[in-house]
């Protein structure tokens, strides 16, 4: 159970958002790209012990996308940054 | 020492002071032929059909913990094998008939319970996919009924099987050679049989790092010292894609918390599984008395084995619905486990690009049930460095192929 800073509603409980996984995940050019690009693109995932980007929905509240960097260990929430922004850098 | 009724009277007489210890507490070697990592019920089994069906017993089994500390000791214990694809049937139901000797193969009572499953239909659409996946269980020779709602409530009297409920009855499907077992003991008794044949099983033993030498696994290193070995199969559950990372792999799993709890012990009031999709909910009795209650797993990556308490709050808003003796009841104990989902549901039993490293993994929410089974073809695919017939279509090349083996709907409900 965490409490989730919102970005436009502020601290709410987790329970009103739905986590949309790994953010930052390219997609390759379909006219290039081989099984393996389009394989590691669709199915391969991170899945860290510790710090993981990922993108969150307000979905019983403001119903806006955002971005968060947690520790998948602990459940710190270390950063929460714009859906348009990329990773912060040496976030933790 | 052989579990006997010989040897339990002969023990008797001397307050049963001499039995041996089940199993020993090795020093890691330097090398082995095979290291297996993770001793819960999958890698255990593993290590004990490589002994028994390979020849195979220079063996180490590397556990961090303790044998049997992780999903294997975690789980809510359904056994069965009705799966809707051929490649889940088949494999499931090789695991369950496994099962059904492993007591005296063991000669450790896993206390294997055929009790009956039962899955629930609320809706239309529960009650077609229930045939259809029926029907395909037949076909693979599966054991398969339809039950109405009256037969259900005959079986099982504590279900409220009335029409006015948010979401009644309408039907299920019954396998009766599915059920349970005692899951500690499968770990036991795996262990105890794979220590007689020379297996090294080495627990408080964290694996840190896997050498890897142009494209071959040498060794890996641990918190014990480096240990040497040229074929190494990973079992980690939900720390498989830790170890896989180890060795430079990315894997299609995602790990999230799957938690379950049980009640105080009451009489038998339940002498068979109930499950059910669509409200999330499973129930059984276990032979202490307690009603084991599965909930689901939290919607985000996690390695807490800690889940949220409004998982739980939802999975017993269903619970009260449908046997209203539970709102009586108080819960003892609520844990978590880390479960390693793949994106078809489905497990990764496969050879990976690195030579000599086996992977065994994605087994997410329902891999008990598999255990022996599981190490069976695991077993075959480490000796003879080739799947198995039953395991090849669970290779890693079908995120790439796109043959997946979508078993949502026989998986869905966490079990
Ligand atoms: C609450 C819950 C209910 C469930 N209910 C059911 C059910 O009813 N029926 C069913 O079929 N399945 C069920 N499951 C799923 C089932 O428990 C698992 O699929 C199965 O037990 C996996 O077995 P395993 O041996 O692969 O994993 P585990 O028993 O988790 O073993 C993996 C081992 O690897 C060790 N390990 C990890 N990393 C390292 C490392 N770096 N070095 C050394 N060791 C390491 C871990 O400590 C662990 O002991 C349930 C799971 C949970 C959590
Ligand atoms: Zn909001």
């Amino acid at each position: 159970m965490m409490l989730i800073p919102c970005p436009w509603c502020g601290d709410r409980l987790d329970a009103e958002f739905t986590c949309g996984g790994e953010a930052h995940i390219m997609r390759p050019d379909p006219a290039t790209a081989s099984d393996a690009e389009w394989a590691d693109y669709l199915f391969m995932r991170e899945n860290p012990k510790g710090l993981h980007h990922e993108r969150w929905f307000h979905a019983h509240g403001c119903r806006r996308w955002f971005h968060m960097t947690r520790d998948t260990a602990s459940h710190r929430i270390v950063a929460v940054y714009a859906i348009t922004e990329s990773a912060p850098e040496a976030s933790g | 020492m052989k579990y006997s009724l010989w040897n339990l009277l002969r023990q008797a007489p001397r307050g049963h002071r001499d039995w041996p210890q089940a199993w020993r507490n090795p020093e890691p070697k330097e090398a082995y032929d095979v290291i297996i990592i993770g001793a819960g019920g999958h890698g255990l089994a593993t290590a004990y059909y490589l002994a028994k069906e390979h020849g195979i017993s220079r063996t180490a089994v590397l556990e961090k913990g303790w044998l049997g500390g992780g999903n294997t000791g975690r789980n809510t214990t359904i056994v069965r094998s009705n799966y809707l694809w051929d490649e889940s049937a088949h494999l499931y139901e090789h695991s369950l008939r496994l099962f059904e000797t492993l007591s005296q193969d063991l000669n450790f009572n896993v206390m294997f319970s055929p009790r009956g499953v039962i899955n629930l239909a609320h809706n239309e659409h529960d009650l077609k996919e229930l045939r259809r996946r029926g029907h395909a269980c037949r076909l693979n020779g599966i054991d398969y009924e339809m039950v109405t709602p009256r037969e259900i409530k005959e079986i099982a009297p504590i279900i409220n099987i009335s029409r006015s409920i948010r979401y009644p009855v309408l039907g299920g499907a019954m396998q009766r050679r599915a059920g349970n077992a005692r899951h500690d003991a499968v770990a036991w008794g795996l262990a105890r049989r794979a220590d007689e044949l020379g297996v090294d099983i080495i627990q408080n033993c964290e694996v840190t790092g896997i050498d890897v030498r142009d494209g071959r696994v040498t060794g890996v290193q641990t918190t014990r010292g480096a240990i040497r070995a040229n074929r190494i199969g990973a079992v980690p559950a939900g720390h498989a894609s830790v170890v896989a990372s180890m060795a430079g792999l990315r894997l299609p799993v995602e790990s999230h918390a799957l938690q379950a709890m049980v009640t105080e012990p009451v009489k038998p009031v339940l002498d068979t599984v109930i499950m059910s999709n669509t409200v999330h909910v499973y129930i059984s009795q276990s032979d202490k008395g307690e009603l084991v209650l599965g909930a689901g797993i939290d919607g985000y990556n996690s390695y807490s084995q800690k889940g949220g308490i409004n998982v739980i709050e939802h999975q017993l808003e269903g619970l009260c619905e449908l046997y209203p003796i539970v709102s009586r009841l108080k819960i003892m104990r609520v844990w978590g486990g880390i479960v390693d989902i793949a994106p078809d549901a489905s497990p990764i039993i496969s050879k990976t690009p690195i030579e000599g490293f086996y992977i065994n993994c994605g087994w997410g929410t329902g891999g008990f049930k598999a255990t022996p089974g599981s190490g069976w073809v695991f077993a075959h695919t480490i000796a003879q460095d080739r799947p198995h017939r039953l395991n090849e279509a669970f290779d890693l090349g079908r995120f790439e192929s796109g043959l997946l083996i979508d078993e949502h709907g026989a998986a869905a409900v966490a079990h």
